[in-house]
This record gives C-alpha cells, structure tokens and sequence, in this order.
C-alpha cells in the first residue's frame, strides 16, 4: 500500500510534478537544439532534415506520446495542487507575506496558465499543420526526399510582430517558471545536499537564462531577417 | 540606544470564537517606549480596554523569551513581524516609528482554526507527533550514553533540526499552509541520529500521512517558511524529508 | 516532627535496597489503575510518559496548548550527571556532596544521594531518546563545567539544553498518547483538588477555551506543576507559571515547605521601566569571562567606556579574591544589590551593574595573534581577533541581549542586574516524593526536597527528569499495590461535586466583584512587596510590614479587582486573576516562613544575622530543619519541623574569600 503513497500522498503528488518536470525540462534540451539548426542559415535545409527525423523516424515518435502524457500529467496535477493548496486557507491575509519568498516561487500557476495558453497556439501555428493537416509548402532534402517545409512556415509565422511578442512574452514566462521549477524539482526528488544543491541551483538558474534567450531569439531572428 | 516614545494605530483582528465570524478592529495605543516588546505593547492595549469595559485581545503567549514557541502573530505580513529569525515576544517596539499603523493577524490555515481573537489550535502539530515524531524507548532500555558515538556533525545537524519550537510560523507563512518545515525538522532530527534509524522509514510515512489528514497542503518549495522560521530551520531538512520519504515507499514491500 | 520515611541502612544503600523492597503492581492490574499528573515540564512529562510505559491509566494536564511549551523548555546552561567522563574525579558521592554544600545544608542527605545515583541513567536515557547534546569531534558527548564547580559534569546542547530535554520527554509522552496509555489535557488548568477518606482521588479541571468544570478521578494525583517565583511579577518564569495546583493542595492539606527559599540569579537583564512584563537570564556561563563592575564614584552618568580603568570598582573581585566573579548565585546576586543600593549603579533606573568582555576580548585576542605567530599585531587586530573568539563562544547570548536591549554588547559592557529564577521551597514531599496527603506526589521543582537553600547551576534539569523517570514509577508503585482493590470512583461522589461547587463559588465571586483595578497591578503590587521584603535580603521589620502590606493588599483584591469577560468560555484575565489571587496567599506565606528563620543561608539572607564583614551567617543550632507549614484557616498556619540529620557530610561555613 505504501508504494501508492509515492505518488499519491502530499509528498508523492509533488513527486509526480518534480518527474514530469525534469521529464519537460530534457525535452525542451532536445527541443532547443533541434531547433537551433535555424542558425545554421542554410535556408533551413538542415533544420527541415532534422525536422523530418523527427517527425518520421519511430523513436521520437513513441517519445512523442510521452511527452504528451507527460505535460498533461504536469498541467493537470500542476492545477489540482494549486487548487488543493489554496483551499488550505478558507481566511487569507488582509497583507500578504511577500518578502520571504520570490514572485514566480508563488506564481507558478499563472506562468504554467500562460505556458498552457501559449502550447495552444504554438501547437496550433506548428504541431497541427506538421502532423495532422499537413504543410503545402514542401521542401527538398539533399537525398531527394521531400519534406514538410516547416521552415518556411515558421518564417511565414514570425512575420506578424504579434506572434513574434506573444511568443517572446511565453518565453519569459518560461524562463521564471524554469527558474523555480528546476531546483525545486530537484528538492523534491530529496536531494538535500548542500554543495549539489548549490549546484542545481545554479545550474537552474542558468538554464532558465540560456533557454529562455534561445527560444525567444528564434521568432525574433526571423522577424528581423537576421536568418534567410 | 536612544530610547523614544511613540503614538500608535493597531488594526487588530477581533473573533469571539471559532463560530462566529471575525473582523478587523481600530486600536490607538499612546505614549509606547521603544524599549517595550512588542507584546508588553499589547499588554498595555489589554489593560486599557479591560478599564474601558471592552474585553481585552487573546493571544498565546507564555515564556517571552522566543523559546516556548506559544506566541503567534502575524503582523504587517509576516509571522512573528519585521525581524528575522525573531519571535513576536522578542520583537521590540523599537522597530516601530510614531505613528505607524500595525497590522496583526491571526495564524491563518484551516488546520490552525481559530480560538479567540489572534489565538489558533495548533494541536494538529502534537498529532503530528504522535504519528511517530519519537524513539521507541521506554525509560530503563537505555545503554551508556556514550556506547554509540556519533559524528560531531550529525549531532551538530540533529541540533539544528531539532531547534524548532513548534510555533507554526512555517504553516502561517506558507502559501500553500503547508506543514512540511516542522515536519521535516523533526524527520531530519530523528533521521541524522543512529537511534532514529530503526523507525526511519515507518516514522516518516505515518508522520506525512497525518500532517495530509489534518489538511495542511503540499510544499512547493517557496521558501517562506524557511525566511519566517524564528529558529532559522533550513529548508534543507525538506529536501531530506523527500529523500527519507521516497525511499521509505518506493522501497517498501 | 515530620517523617520523611528514609530507608534504613547505610546511605549509598538506601535506593538500592527501598528499589529491591518496594511493592509492585502487577501488569493486568495496571491497566486498572488511573494516574493524573498535572504540569507536562521535565517532571510531569517523563512521569506521564514512563507510567504510561509501565501500563498506568495516565491522564496529563497543562494550561498550555501543548505539552511541548512547558517552561522547562527555557533552561539554557546544562544538566549535571556524575559520569566521570573527563576522569576528573567526579563521583556520585561527589555531587551529592556538592549539591548539599551548594544548598548551604538545607536538603535532605537521602534525596540528594538517590538523585546523584540517578543522575547517570538520565543522560543515557536522553541519549536514547535523541536528544542532541553537545559532542566532541569523537562522537562521544561534551561536558563543560558550571556554577564553579571543580569538575566537569556538565551535559549541554549548545544555550537549549532545557528545550532538548524537554522535546525528548514531550516526545516519549506524546507516543504513550499514541498508543492510548496516555490522554491528554491541554488547556486545562487544575483548580481543586478532591480529597476522600483522606486520600487524593482526584481534581477539578478548567477547560480554558469553552469555560467549563471538569472532574477527573485518580488513584493517585502527581503535581509537576513547576516553582512560584511569578509570586515577584517580576522573575524568569513564563507568564503563566503560578502556584495555583500546589496551593489548593494546600490548602487541602499538604504542607508547604520553605516558601521563602528563592533563588536570585544574578545575571539577568535589567527592568527597562513600568512596563516590563518578565525578565530575561543571561546564563550563568558568561561570568566565566565577563568581569563585574560598577563605577567608583556614585550616580556617576558617564558611558561605561568613558570611565577609566582606575574609576572602575570590580566589587567581587575586591570583596572575594579567591573566587572573583565565579562565586556562588546567591553571593553574586547580594552583592550587586548591595552596590544598586549604596548609589553605585548604572544606566537610567540605576538598577544595574556592568558586566564586561572588554578584557576577555584582548585576551582571547592577544592568544589568538600569538597562535598565528603575529607579535606585532596592532590593538584593533586584537580586539577584532578576539571579538570573534567571544562571538562563538557566547554568540546567541550577545544576538538576545541585542534584541531586547538594542545594545551592541561586544562594544559597550552589559548591563545586567538578579533576578527571581527557581523557587527551592515548595510542597513538603517524604522519600516517595509523597505529599502529607496520601496518594498526593509533588515532583520536580513543585516541591521543596533536593536543593535546600541554594540551587546549584544545571541541577534543575536533573531533579525533574530523576523524580519523572526513575523515582516516581517506583515509589507510585509501592503506594499504588494497596490500591488495587479500590474500584475508580464516580465522579458523581459528593466530595468531587463539593471541590466542584467550591470552585464555581470562587470564580462566580470573583467575577462578580467588577471593582476598578486589574489583576495585573494587584500582581505588579504583590510583586513589589515580595521583591522589595522578601527578596535578595530580608529584616524582621520589613517583614512584619509585608505581612500586612500583603493582608492589605488580599482584602483588596477581593473587593475592588476587575475581570472583564464570560465564565463560559475562553478568559485569560479569569485565568490570571485565579493565580494571582493564590499567589498573594503564597506571598503572606512566604513573608512568615522568612520571618520565622532567624538565619541567614543560601538565597536567603536576613540582614540581622551576618557576619562582621557582612556574610551570610547560618544557625545550625537552631534552624537546620525544613519548616513545613500546615495551613489551619485564612492567615493562619502551623508550622511542623523535619530536622535535617546530616550522617555523612559534616557541615561547614560555606567561605568564598
């Protein structure tokens, strides 16, 4: 009965978030280096090539619906915690206790509800049109192989400055919800050393910096044309 | 220390019981010292009113030197007020200037229900004890005192763990009235020592079972309990908490 | 005379053999037997928890809202057990001959022989429980010496020993309240105590949050309800430490014995003015190194670093050279009052002397430099080398004297002035810890047996565990095998509805009075009295004035005091006009067994019987006795005498010249 309680108990829920956190943080090192093949300013040949892998190959696909089950587990259990947590206090504060800890420790609802908003309409602009309406546009591979032109698409995408806001907006939403929910996942997979935390701690933080500018500078090179 | 004088205005919540709703009620304290504490503060108030025919404020309150862990106010926003590693009994006036307005608040979480005016039941924690926050020693069992040597620094940690004084200010500022900072403390206490070994994993499975049957909520690792703790309890001893946790379940048969 | 039922037999024998001859109750009867112990500190808390253990039916009460906060809790220097870790000499005979000479023989040779005797097994058992003392890098545990004694058998968890002690016996209790042996009552305040056919059967409880009476039954009923010295107002108690339990006792019938032994501690933070609601200690520790002083000159106003050196009078160091700053509590405490007194003391009340780490600071600083080899370090290295060597030793002292005060004490001295800390007197108990009323037990300091007339530092701690843990389930047992035909009784007996009706008489007076003044300034008055004629030092007149002042004061109360609120629900000031109204009883008492003791000894000196160079001066002849009062009605009390035999320590002038 006990083996239950690792994901059931107060203790086990939050062990279910700090999982499939680090589950979502691997995916978006997979995500952030695919999609850095933009950079190779090649007119997207390599990244339309990495794009097909992935899209065709079957690894990636299995991974592909874990990774679903993953963020929904997140968003999920993520809302029926906060739920759960905020009823714990029928009578708030008249002056709210904000000094000891930081903004985005307390907000991570808000920023994963921003996120949420944020996968729909990325899902929407890329996910849908790559794997279920289809591309128009193609592209041709250097083997002859052709291939959804996703790049083009993306181009075409990040011509609207709107687009381009929202996504840098999600971006830093990213960014602050990474900064709280890297080491804390860590804390709660229970590691309690101090010198590894430091290091998780830090290296959170300077993941959540580097992946945020990663992905932001993505609709903004397009934008500007940095990139053809 | 230049002492002073000051003209003060409480907002203090106000509840008969725990039935009937509470409010916020407007209080003037004049000529205060800055070398009064905060609750000798409140003791003025309290005969003021008693002459005046009101009833006077209730509070928990009894050593009134941060060790018993009985006072419990939250005032201006955080437990125990503007110090750090403070409880409110040490709190002096002096960090108050004339003619500030003092907010103070209850305890706020469902499972610290409240008593009377700024007075909240925290037997929860005792239940949380009783779950398994001990050593199964009955007196008479015991062997010399120094037949187990223990490293300085795992008595040094158990020390630093078992400082808390139980006085809630972790649950009160915690968004998620979470109890996991007592918990924990208490967990790490018993855990860093070789006499704690042998209930390690039952002791941390019934202690999370009964802190989520009086309904406190999750930790989210925020770290508010950890600024607001009076006896500066690292949050440190929550991370081990999961580690004694997860391996107590994920292993058990 | 009283009989204190000592064992016979030699006295290193005498616990062995009452142990190997007591009477036992069998497990099955046990469970039929039902316990009430009251007060959940050191004493009522390992008691609860190791009657519990043995298969008592045990029902504990505390006034506060957990056991845990017990004013035990509070303790900051040690717990002394005679171990000879160090192979320094010390010895079981040892401490017990140290703890008779401290209370300047004043206790009784048998209870303080079985408490050293117990002493060893306290800390293995506190071990086992986990309580965290101090270690060294071997993992095995520290000691450190206190209140000067000669060896080192102090055990510490760093300035909290009283909190760990305490968690570790909250913690055995609240198991044996898991497993159903034990139920407990917080806020609960015991009110009455319920006497049939002469024996305690029971007590009446106040539920504090809804108001009501409560009538619990005991086989027998343990008091562990903690000292008096809130009798001061002013002292180093919780607010809510009282009396109250102890002296419905007796007035049922328990004697009181040596009310006006108190002890002073002389290192606490000074009064700030009106307002003060309790006083702070500043462990007895920091006399190791800080040096005592007050100006030479009276109402002199300058800072304390602008009086030079030759200006200074370090009176301890002058008066008693052979002991300095380290002599006992009470000689310390007198001297600094003396001082006060004669116009020497310091800051705005005057109530106050200096304590200073100036010199300790450049000596730890000089030995600091000259590890690192540096001979040509400047002053201002030194004192900063020093102030840390200061900070680790005394660090959370400093950061509390800080916070109350608002002074930084590394740059300027502390000022520090006695204080009310321990009560030695208390219920009179026999060598069961037995009250005059039987199945009535008085443990740790409640009652009156082990210290005499003067604690020694870290024996406090000592004598509440041994009572709880390694007494009481003894000498309970021997009492309690007799009471294994007697059915519980109803708490329909009339005697319970009379301590009932007594008590809902008392509080309906009392509310019903609705005069102009609140309990607090009777207890402020009160306070003032006791302090100022039954205090630090004490004359046959002022005495005599206090008794009347005290009289005066009660007709008072009685008439004009205020309490707002309901009978029927949570009431602090209710709560608090109960105790204080026990307490100005407590303090005619007090003032008459002072009166009664043309002597001078321990904490308690008569200015009358000194020495010529104004030492405390004993009467063994006359006064080597514990008087025990017997209260007859209002204002009158009888006094009985247990002579105090001294079989194996001779006793001597105590000499710290």
């Amino acid at each position: 009965m006990d083996f239950k309680k690792a994901f059931t108990s107060s203790v086990g829920k939050k062990l279910v978030m700090g999982l499939t956190g680090v589950f979502l943080i691997l995916f978006l090192v997979v995500h952030a280096g695919l999609n850095a093949c933009i950079w190779a300013n090649d007119g997207g040949a390599m990244f339309n090539k990495a794009a097909h892998f992935m899209g065709s190959n079957v690894v990636p696909r299995i991974l592909e619906v874990g990774l679903f089950a993953g963020i929904f587990l997140h968003i999920i259990q993520g809302y029926l915690l906060t739920l759960e947590n905020r009823s714990k206090r029928a009578i708030g504060y008249a002056v709210d206790y904000s000094k000891g800890s930081k903004w985005y420790s307390r907000s991570m609802a808000i920023l994963g509800t921003i996120l949420l908003l944020f996968f729909i309409l990325h899902w929407k602009h890329f996910w849908v049109p790559s794997r279920i309406t289809g591309i128009e546009q193609q592209a041709l591979l250097a083997n002859g192989v052709e291939v959804h032109n996703l790049y083009a698409l993306m181009q075409e995408t990040f011509s609207e400055a709107w687009v381009v806001i929202v996504y840098v907006i999600s971006c830093i939403a990213l960014g602050y919800h990474l900064a709280h929910g890297f080491q804390s996942a860590f804390k709660t997979i229970g590691v309690h050393n101090k010198r590894y935390h430091l290091l998780l701690s830090s290296a959170g933080l300077g993941f959540s910096v580097f992946i945020t500018l990663i992905f932001a500078l993505m609709p903004i090179s397009m934008y500007f044309g940095w990139i053809q | 220390m230049e002492h002073y004088h000051m003209n003060l205005n409480l907002k203090v919540w106000r509840q008969p019981n725990s039935k009937t709703p509470g409010a916020f009620k407007l209080y003037r304290v004049e000529n205060i010292s800055s070398e009064m504490s905060f609750l000798e503060m409140f003791d003025v108030l309290n005969e003021q009113l008693i002459r005046d025919g009101e009833d006077p404020i209730t509070f928990d309150h009894d050593c009134r030197e941060g060790i018993c862990g009985a006072c419990s106010m939250y005032i201006n926003g955080k437990p125990h007020g503007p110090w750090s590693a403070n409880t409110t009994c040490q709190l002096h006036m002096r960090a108050f200037q004339d003619g500030d307005t003092i907010v103070v608040e209850p305890w706020r979480a469902n499972s610290f229900p409240i008593i009377k005016d700024l007075m909240v039941d925290r037997s929860a924690f005792d239940r949380i004890i009783q779950a398994g926050g001990y050593i199964s020693v009955n007196t008479g069992n015991a062997v010399d005192g120094n037949a187990l040597p223990i490293p300085k620094d795992h008595a040094d940690n158990a020390f630093a763990a078992a400082m808390c004084i139980g006085c809630g200010a972790c649950v009160a500022a915690c968004k998620n009235s979470s109890a996991m900072l007592f918990l924990s403390a208490k967990v790490s206490h018993l855990a860093l020592l070789p006499q704690g070994d042998p209930e390690r994993s039952n002791r941390v499975v019934n202690m999370v079972a009964q802190m989520d049957k009086e309904g406190f909520g999750a930790c989210t690792n925020t770290g508010a309990c950890e600024a607001a703790c009076p006896k500066e309890i690292s949050i440190a001893n929550i991370a081990r908490l999961n580690k004694e946790y997860l391996s107590a379940v994920l292993t058990s048969e | 005379m009283l009989d204190a039922k000592i064992p016979a037999g030699p006295l290193a024998e005498k616990w062995t053999e009452y142990k190997g001859h007591c009477k036992l109750v069998n497990p099955s009867n046990k469970r039929k037997l039902e316990v009430i112990v009251v007060g959940t500190g050191l004493a009522g808390a390992s008691a609860a928890a190791s009657l519990g253990e043995l298969g008592y039916q045990v029902k504990a009460f505390c006034f506060q809202d957990s056991p845990r906060r017990a004013h035990s809790i509070a303790a900051q220097g040690g717990i002394n057990a005679a171990k000879n870790y160090q192979n320094d000499g010390d010895s079981i005979y040892r401490l017990f001959y140290d703890t008779i000479k401290g209370g300047d023989y004043r206790a009784r040779e048998a209870n303080v022989h079985r408490l050293a005797e117990v002493s060893g097994n306290i800390i293995d058992q506190c071990v086992a429980q986990g309580v965290p003392f101090a270690r060294e890098y071997g993992g095995l545990l520290s000691n450190r010496s206190f209140g000067g004694t000669q060896v080192q058998r102090t055990f510490y968890a760093a300035g909290q020993t009283g909190q760990q002690l305490l968690i570790g016996a909250y913690q055995a209790l609240e198991r044996q309240v898991a497993l159903g042996t034990v139920k407990m009552y917080s806020r609960h305040e015991m009110l009455e105590l319920v006497v049939i056919d002469g024996k305690a059967r029971g007590i009446i409880a106040r539920n504090l949050v809804t108001g009501e009476l409560e009538r619990h039954f005991g086989h027998a009923v343990l008091l562990c309800t903690g000292g008096y010295g809130n009798v001061f107002y002013l002292s180093t108690n919780a607010m809510g430490s009282n009396v109250t339990a102890a002296w419905k006792a007796h007035r049922n019938g328990a004697y009181f014995a040596n009310p006006c032994f108190t002890q002073i501690h002389p290192t606490c933070i000074p009064v700030s003015g009106d307002h003060q609601s309790k006083l702070t200690l500043m462990s007895e520790s920091l006399r190791n190194d800080g040096r005592i002083w007050v100006p030479a000159q009276k109402n002199d106003n300058r800072k304390a670093t602008d009086i030079p050196e030759n200006e200074r009078d370090y009176y301890l160091e002058r008066r008693y050279p052979a002991f300095g700053n380290l002599v006992p509590r009470d000689v310390a405490s007198r001297a600094a009052k003396e001082r006060c007194d004669e116009g020497y003391g310091v800051g705005t009340s005057k109530q106050a002397v200096y304590l200073d780490f100036a010199d300790a600071i450049v000596r730890y600083g000089k030995i600091e430099m000259g590890k690192d080899g540096r001979n040509d370090a400047s002053k201002e290295e030194i004192i900063a080398r020093g102030k840390e060597v200061v900070k680790e030793k005394y660090g959370n002292l400093f950061d509390m004297y800080e916070k109350i005060t608002g002074e930084n004490p590394y740059e300027v001295p502390m000022r520090i002035y006695p204080a009310v800390h321990y009560t030695m007197g208390g219920l009179w108990v026999d060598y069961e810890l037995q009250t005059t009323i039987p199945g009535l037990y008085a443990l740790g300091e409640a009652n009156f047996s082990d210290h005499g007339a003067n604690r020694l530092g870290a024996s406090a701690l000592m004598q509440g565990l041994a009572d709880g843990y390694f007494v009481v389930p003894y000498t309970l047992g021997n009492n309690l095998a007799d009471e294994i035909y007697n059915k519980p009784v109803s708490t329909d007996h009339p005697a319970f509805e009379a301590a009932e009706k007594k008590v809902q008489d008392r509080i309906n007076t009392l509310m019903s009075i609705q005069g102009k003044q609140t309990v607090e300034s009777f207890h402020k008055r009160l306070g003032k009295i006791i302090w100022n004629e039954c205090g630090m030092a004490r004359s046959e007149s002022g005495l005599k004035q206090a008794i009347a002042d005290v009289q005066a004061l009660k007709k008072e109360f009685w008439s004009d005091v205020k309490i707002p609120g309901i009978v029927n629900g949570m009431n602090p000031e209710l709560d608090k006009a109960n105790r204080v109204a026990d307490f100005i009883e407590l303090g005619e008492l007090m003032c008459i067994d002072a009166l009664n003791r043309n002597e001078s000894c321990g904490g308690h000196f008569r200015v009358e019987y000194q020495t010529p160079d104004g030492e405390a001066l004993r009467d063994d002849a006359n006064y080597m006795y514990v008087a025990a009062w017997e209260f007859k009605q209002e204002h009158d009390w009888q006094l009985h005498k247990e002579s105090l035999v001294y079989d194996v320590i001779k006793p001597t002038q105590r000499n710290y010249k």
